[in-house]
Parts: structure tokens; C-alpha cells; sequence
């Protein structure tokens, strides 16, 4: 909210008060056209739901798999948010504010698992501790057999270890913005520092707290990849099951989907809730000067970190090359070679998909920086919908309407490309905002002053001023495409094999060895998506 | 004896009042505080007795607020005793948290806490009462800092006069033995500053409460203070009530930092004193004995001790080099024929062009501190 802030100030000393005068129809037009199609697959969704006898919807929706399945979700975001807030907010406070040996590199560690695909972490859990996993390679000689790794505790395990940082990160958020000498004073009035976390710093934290936990349950309940792997029933897995089916299965996926976006709103609207009720502190906003002293209790502090790291980080990625290095001749056999050609596919449609979305961001990025009819707001709000959709949601859209309504685009690269746009349009969309609002409006008032028009000025001045926005977007939609795993595995072309359609079909057929190189490839990927979002935050590691 | 070799006398311990035979609440004996490399403060000692304010005056840097946080506890010192109340707080490797000390603190920033009422900020520190006893000190409190009806107001929508009123109530309420003040008006703007000044000392005179406060201000610390502590490089250089500190400075810092200080060297004869300005009988310079015949010493010379007065070339002191005009007054830098650059006031309707030659009259009513030349 507060990135409009300055747009507004500088609309206020700016030439020309008027501000219409800018934004010309056509960019108007051309908005409100990208935001209706990125909304189209909600309308093919409920239009498609319309199909369906409601008697067979009622039956189906309450029938004792649909509830078994909402049951199932419900539980898997409540394990996995809780989870994540024992888990991130002691390593918020602990890098925050104690005096931790060696905090800063803490700091990055614990943050690092967000650059990790949580199906990637799953892929490597199951294939160390899974039934023909590594574990039991080495145990069954012995006769041990593994406990399973499937079902809710490994989803929620594996979920949770890579999930936990968005509350850490919020947390710390909140944590840094914290008056230190509010703490000082608590204890002048005779609190010591478990009381004065109690009474001062957490009713100040929470909403930060809150925030992340609501980020934690979005991304659960719209997360395919996970639940799939470790095989527990939740919504994508089910829709995505169903969808591969005919008759009643694609019924019955329609109707949960349009249950889980209904859970999905629910989320949303907390989360709104919770955005615009902090409680800003007026104070300078201290330094990141650890207030606390742990004494000699510092170095057994630092195990927490420490194992989770290792089992966020440390054991994946071990795990992936080792199979890598033990990929010889007898992990080579079958029918699933990898090809230099499925990375080459991955790069050639991620790179397509960034260029549309950055061509479409900008219209809507422009018009919602430029001006503050609520028409603006609108179609800027619209093209948010790739955030709250779920991946298998909007492939089942899109399926949907590629088999109805136009044949010659289904199971093309359009339709994929399309859904890619759908999906990280968001991304673009707000890094090229806070690009349009960062161009100071004299720069225009000057441009038309010195004779250039409202189109020149925009090639001119605008657009140069912009293009590292717009490019930061692009390096973000492009990174992100490259380890989308839901709309690619429902959308791809026949024999159009991607990095990771090659890792979802070996992983299937558990062929772990095949995976480990591209899987190791998508986690270096997805660590270079970090750094656009890094730069965004701001540094203050 | 008061002036002669004045920066040496700054080590010693400073005086403490025998007259009344008052009880001293607080005492910091041989205090030292080093960060790392930094030595932030070194080797303060200091007796504040009950019901007096003392303020720390000195520039940025020179340990004051450090010396703060060391009393209140929220920095352990590395070296010397720290004794609250008669009980000792911090020496011999043992720190009391803050927690454990009767110490209230008024915080720079004042430091309320957002998301509670201004009645629950004030009743934060009140833990061992019961509701209604909590209540009833709350209101008695709001009262003494003029808040009564602003019990359920959050601390965001009150003015900066009114959020310091509450801070005050708040490190009050818990009636500390000692309260101490981090420039606590800094955070105002100049005009609410002077009037805070005083409602400031009303209230700590009426909870007649020991109060230690930290300011760069000057005219704070001489308009608010029962005695002022001068510091500077991690030291007390002279402590002492207000008026005697600012006329007769006992380092050429303490003359410099308490107002506009020149120096006019003087040299001694038997019955009177030779400067630049001319001869003075050697009574004007307060206490100065036989010891120093013959030796040249620097007078304390504060713009309103001098008076520039045009005149021709020939019989002139000196030029003016520089004038500053305050709105009632201008203030004239004079250069003298050896150099030395004085400052002279004068009303406002008495305007010299710089460069105008003048004589300079030593005008003072009283005898000027001096210090032996470097």
C-alpha cells in the first residue's frame, strides 16, 4: 500500500494537476483487455460448473471422499502453518535479537529454503527415506524396514521445512522494525526480557507473524508437487487425479476446485484483514543490534539453525548428488534418457512466457501507476487472480476451454504460454508499477513542455526509465516459469518434455538417479529468482 | 586556587555538599566503560542526593548517555561501582539487570508502547499492586502530569509535549529511587521545548523525585538543574550548581562549551594585568597571586564582558572581522592588533561595517576566570 504513497505525492507537485491527462484511452483499453483475459479461466471454471447437474454437485460435494478430502486439506494447512510459526518465529528472535554466533550467516541459511521447489524437496525426502529410497537400500540388508514417508506427517514435514521461511521472513520484518528502546523501557519498569517479550514485543510482532502464517496456508493449500509425491489427499492432488479421468472425474474436479478457491478467498480475506491493521510504532526504528545476551547458552542456541539447515538444505542437496555421482550404468536402463533438449525446452518456453508477460504487464503496470480512477484499480487487481488461483486450477480451466471451445489450441504451446501469463503476470505486473511510480512527473511535464507528444514522451522518457523494471520482471517471470510444476505437467504439448515434466515422469516411475541432475539444476535456478526479490526487499541481512 | 591549574583539579573526585549532610541516593565511583577498542567512558565519579536533578551536560560523544545507561543498567560498566538506593548495582563482575534496580528512565524517543492505552503504559511497571490500587495510581499520576482525561487515548494520536508527560508518568508511577532522563526534550520543537523545561521540573519537584538527565543544551541543563555535571572525552570535568559552573569555568572546555569563550592573554604585573586592550587593575582577574608575576595567563572574556566602539585608525585595538545579527543584538568579532579574535554584544541599533576600526573596552562587573597559558 505504501508504494502509492508516493505516486500521489509526486501526482500532487507534478505539472499538469489534472491527471486523465496521461493515460489516453487506448492504454485504458488495453488494460481492461489483458485484465478479462487473465479472468477468463474463472468464468470457463464457473461456466463449466453450470454444466453440472446440481442434484449429482450436491451428492458429489458431500460425498464422503469430497469431505475426506476438504478434512485432509484443512488439516494439512493447520499442521503446516503451526508448524511453521514454532518454527520461524524462535529463528526470528534468535537472529534478530540475541547475540547468536555467527547470525548474519544464519540468517541467509534459514532463508535459503524458499529457493527450494517444494516438490523438489519432497522428491528428495522420498527418495532418501521412501520404500525404494536410499535409507532402505541400506537398512534392508538387516531386515530393517523404514517407517513410511508418505501420507500427512511426510507432506507435512516436507511442507513445513520449505514453507517456514515466508514466517521468518515477516517475522523478521517485524522484528527489525521493532523500537528497541521499547524493550529498554520494559525493563526500566521492572520487566525482564521473557515478560517484556510477552507484554511488548509480541502483540507487536503478530500481525507480522499472521501474515506470513496466512502466506504459509495459501501456498499449502494451492501446492500440487508436495502432496502428490507423498501421496496424501488433499484438493490439487485429487483435482489433478480426477482431471486425468473422464465422465464424473472431471465433474467432480470442477467442483473441487471451485471448493478450494472458495477456501483460497477465505485465506485472502484474512490476509487483507491482517495487511491493514498495523499497529506502526513512531519511533526511529532501532538497529539490528542484538539486544539480548544468551551467555553461554549461545552456542547450544545455534543447534537450531544448524539442524534446520541441515535438513532443509544440507540433506536435499546431498542426496541429489549423490545420486548423481552414483548415476553409472545401473541407474541408466529404461526408456527415460535425459536429453540436453528437455533443458533447451524448459529455457525456450520460459523465455516466451517472460516476453509475453512483460509485453502485457505493462499496459496495466502503466495505467495503474498513472492513474487513480478505481477502473485502474480494478484491472490491476484482476491481474492478481495468478496468485490466488491454484496452479491445478487454472490448468483444469484452461483444459476445459482448450476441449470445448478451441480444439486447435489444446495441448498447444499458446495455451501453455497463455497459463504461464495467467499465473506470473503478478510478478510483472509489480516490479514494472514501482518502476512507472519511481519516474518523476516532471521528467513528463518537462518532455511535453519541449514540444514531444503524450506518445513520443512515453518512448522517449517513460520507457527507458522503466525498462529496468521491466527487465527485472522479465528475469523473475522467466525463472519462475522454468520450475512451474502444475500448469506445465496438465498443459504440455504431447512429447513437449521440460526439465521438469522429466523429473515428474521419473520420479513416477522411480527412476530417482534421472532426477538428480535436473532437480539440481531447478534449485540454482530457482536460488537466482531469489535475487530480484532480495533486491526488491531491500538488503538488510 | 579555584582557577590555578584548573585541568589538572579535574581528576579528583568532585566535591560533595557537607552542609546539609544530605543522604545521597546514587554514587558512581571509579566508572569505566569500554567498547572493543573505544573507551567510551573513563573513570567518572559521582553523588547525586535525594531530591536534587543533576544534569550531564557535554558534546555528543563525550559518554553522558553512556554514563545514563550504565546507571539504569542497560550497559554493564567494565571497570568501577555503581550504588542505587545504598545497595550496589554493578562492581566486583556482578551487574544488577534492570529489572532488579529502582530506576526509572524517560527515553529519548520516550519509547511508549503502541499498542496499549496511555493508562496501561503507565500501569506497565505496576506489577505487585492489586487492580484497584493499580488504578488509583494511574489516575494520581495522570493528574501530576496534567493527563487526566486522556486515560484511553493510544500513545500514536497525543502530541510530542503530551507523549513525554506520559513517558514522565510512566517511569514515575513505579516511584523509583532514581529517575533518569535521556535528552528528554530534544525530541520537541524549540518553542514546546522551553515551556516542557518547566513543567518538567514542576513535576519531578512535586514527586520529589532524584533525577539524573542527559542534554548537549546548555541553556537546558543551566535553566533546569539544581547542580550540572560538565563532561567531556568520557569525563566529569567540573560539577556544580549552574551559576557556578558558567562564571567560573574551571577548564577552558567547560568556558568554551557553557557560551561564547574567548580567550585574552594577559600578563601578570604586580598590581595590574597588561592585555592587547590595555592595563586593568589586577583584581579583575578573580584569585590570581604572586606565584604568577610576571607570567602571561589566558582571561575569560564573554561578549557581553566587552565593548567595541568605532574610532580612528590610528588609536583603534583592533578591526571588526565578523558580526552575526540575533534580532535584538549583534554580536561583533573583533580581531586585535596580536592576533587574538574576541567577541563583543551590542544592541541592535548600534550597527559597524566589518572592517570599521574600533577600541575594545573591557566592560564586566565581575572578576574574570583565567587559566594558565599553553
Amino acid at each position: 500500500m505504501s508504494a502509492e504513497e508516493p505516486g500521489r505525492v509526486r501526482a500532487a507537485v507534478g505539472l499538469g494537476g489534472d491527471d486523465g491527462d496521461e493515460v489516453g484511452p487506448g492504454v485504458a483499453a488495453l488494460a481492461g483487455a489483458v485484465a478479462a483475459a487473465v479472468l477468463s479461466p474463472l468464468a470457463w471454471l464457473l461456466l463449466r460448473a453450470t454444466e453440472i447437474d446440481p442434484a449429482a454437485a450436491l451428492s458429489l460435494v458431500t460425498s464422503p471422499t469430497a469431505t475426506e478430502v476438504l478434512a485432509n486439506s484443512l488439516l494439512l494447512v493447520g499442521v503446516v502453518t503451526s508448524a511453521s510459526v514454532l518454527l520461524g518465529v524462535p529463528l526470528a528472535v534468535l537472529t534478530v535479537q540475541t547475540d547468536l554466533p555467527f547470525r548474519r550467516l544464519w540468517t541467509v541459511l534459514v532463508a535459503l529454503p524458499l529457493v527450494v521447489p517444494s516438490y523438489i524437496g519432497a522428491f528428495a525426502y522420498v527418495s532418501a527415506f521412501g520404500p525404494n529410497g536410499e535409507l532402505a537400500d541400506l537398512l534392508g540388508p538387516f531386515g530393517v524396514s523404514v517407517p513410511t514417508v508418505y501420507g500427512l506427517p511426510g507432506t507435512a514435514l516436507v511442507l513445513t521445512l520449505f514453507v517456514y521461511p515466508y514466517v521468518f521472513l515477516t517475522t523478521r520484518a517485524s522484528l527489525l522494525s521493532f523500537d528497541d528502546s521499547q524493550l529498554e523501557a520494559a525493563r526500566t519498569l521492572n520487566d525482564g526480557y521473557l515478560a517484556a517479550f510477552r507484554r511488548v514485543i509480541l502483540p507487536q510482532i503478530t500481525s507480522g507473524v499472521t501474515a506470513g502464517a496466512l502466506l504459509v496456508a495459501l501456498y499449502v493449500l494451492s501446492d500440487f508437487g508436495t502432496p502428490a509425491i507423498m501421496r496424501f489427499d488433499v484438493f490439487t492432488r485429487v483435482i489433478y487425479v480426477e482431471l486425468n479421468s473422464f465422465g464424473v472425474g472431471r465433474a467432480n474436479a470442477t467442483l473441487l476446485s471451485l471448493e478450494l478457491l472458495a477456501v483460497t478467498a477465505v485465506v485472502l480475506a484474512l490476509e487483507s484483514r491482517v495487511g491493514g491493521d498495523e499497529t506502526a510504532g513512531y519511533g526511529t526504528p532501532a538497529s539490528a543490534t542484538p539486544v539480548v545476551s544468551l551467555g553461554r547458552y549461545r552456542w547450544v542456541a545455534a543447534a537450531l539453525p544448524a539442524l534446520v539447515t541441515l535438513f532443509t538444505l544440507a540433506l536435499p542437496v546431498g542426496v541429489l548428488a549423490m545420486w548423481l555421482v552414483r548415476s553409472g550404468p545401473g541407474y541408466a536402463g529404461g526408456g527415460l534418457a535425459f536429453r540436453p533438449a528437455f533443458a533447451a525446452n524448459s529455457v525456450y518456453v520460459a523465455a516466451v512466457a517472460a516476453g509475453a508477460t512483460v509485453v502485457l504487464a505493462l499496459p496495466v503496470a502503466y495505467y495503474a501507476g498513472r492513474s487513480d480512477s478505481w477502473f485502474a484499480r480494478a484491472t490491476e487487481r484482476a491481474t492478481y487472480l495468478g496468485y490466488a488461483m491454484p496452479g491445478v486450477v487454472l490448468g483444469l480451466a484452461l483444459v476445459f476451454f482448450g476441449i470445448r471451445y478451441a480444439p486447435a489450441l489444446y495441448q498447444t504451446l499458446p495455451l501453455l504460454v497463455f497459463a504461464y501469463v495467467v499465473r506470473f503476470l503478478p510478478q510483472a505486473v509489480g516490479s514494472t508499477r514501482s518502476s512507472v511510480l519511481g519516474v518523476d512527473r516532471q521528467l513528463l511535464g518537462a518532455a511535453r513542455v519541449l514540444g514531444a507528444s503524450r506518445r513520443r514522451t512515453f518512448r522517449r522518457v517513460t520507457l527507458p526509465l522503466v525498462a529496468p523494471g521491466l527487465l527485472a520482471g522479465a528475469a523473475l517471470v522467466f525463472l519462475t516459469t522454468m520450475k512451474e510444476l502444475d500448469t506445465t505437467l496438465i498443459l504440455h504439448p504431447t512429447g513437449f518434455t521440460t526439465l521438469v515434466t522429466y523429473i515428474w515422469r521419473v520420479q513416477e516411475a522411480g527412476y530417482y538417479g534421472r532426477a538428480a541432475l535436473p532437480a539440481l539444476v531447478l534449485v540454482v535456478v530457482s536460488g537466482l529468482s531469489m535475487i530480484p526479490l532480495l533486491r526488491q526487499g531491500g538488503d538488510d541481512a | 586556587m579555584r582557577n590555578a591549574g584548573s585541568e589538572e583539579a579535574t581528576r579528583s573526585p568532585p566535591r560533595t555538599d557537607d552542609d546539609t549532610g544530605a543522604e545521597t541516593v546514587l554514587e558512581l565511583s571509579g566508572v569505566r566503560k569500554a567498547y572493543r577498542s573505544e573507551t567510551a567512558v573513563s573513570g567518572v565519579d559521582l553523588a547525586v542526593e535525594r531530591g536534587e536533578l543533576l544534569t550531564l551536560l557535554g558534546p555528543s560523544g563525550c559518554g553522558k548517555t553512556t554514563t545514563l545507561r550504565l546507571i539504569a543498567g542497560l550497559d554493564a560498566p567494565t571497570e568501577g561501582t555503581v550504588t542505587v538506593g545504598g545497595e550496589t548495582v554493578a562492581g566486583d563482575g556482578a551487574v544488577t539487570p534492570p529489572e532488579e534496580r529502582d530506576v526509572g528512565m524517560v527515553f529519548q524517543e520516550f519509547a511508549l508502547f503502541p499498542h496499549l492505552t496511555v493508562a496501561e503504559n503507565v500501569a506497565f511497571g505496576l506489577d505487585d499492586l492489586d487492580d484497584a490500587a493499580t488504578d488509583a495510581r494511574v489516575d494520581e499520576l495522570l493528574d501530576l502530569v496534567g493527563l487526566a482525561a486522556y486515560g484511553d487515548r493510544a500513545p500514536g494520536d497525543l502530541s510530542g509535549g503530551q507523549r513525554q508527560r506520559v513517558a514522565l508518568a510512566r517511569s514515575l508511577a513505579p516511584e523509583p529511587d532514581v529517575l533518569l532522563l535521556d535528552e528528554p526534550f530534544s525530541n520537541l520543537d524549540v518553542r514546546l521545548r522551553v515551556e516542557m523545561r518547566e513543567e518538567v521540573k514542576r513535576i519531578l519537584d512535586e514527586a520529589g523525585v532524584t533525577a539524573v538527565s542527559v542534554t548537549h543544551d546548555q541553556e537546558e541543563a543551566l535553566s533546569i538543574s539544581d547542580r550540572v555535571a560538565v563532561m567531556h572525552d568520557g569525563r566529569i570535568e567540573q560539577v556544580g550548581a549552574p551559576g557556578d559552573v558558567f562564571e567560573h569555568p574551571e577548564s577552558r572546555f567547560v568556558a568554551s562549551f557553557l557560551g561564547q569563550a574567548d580567550f585574552l592573554p594577559a600578563r601578570v604585573g604586580e598590581s595590574a594585568v597588561e592585555t592587547p586592550l590595555g592595563s586593568y587593575a589586577r583584581a579583575r582577574l578573580k584569585g590570581v597571586t604572586d606565584d604568577y608575576r610576571g607570567a602571561t595567563v589566558d582571561a575569560l572574556v564573554r561578549p557581553d564582558d566587552l565593548r567595541a566602539t568605532p574610532t580612528a585608525d590610528a588609536d583603534a585595538d583592533g578591526r571588526v572581522v565578523g558580526r552575526r545579527y540575533a534580532g535584538p543584538s549583534f554580536v561583533y568579532r573583533v580581531e586585535l592588533a596580536d592576533g587574538t579574535v574576541v567577541s563583543c554584544l551590542h544592541n541592535h541599533t548600534e550597527e559597524f561595517a566589518v572592517g570599521t576600526p574600533v577600541t575594545v573596552e573591557l566592560v564586566a562587573d565581575h572578576p574574570l576566570a583565567w587559566y594558565p597559558d599553553r
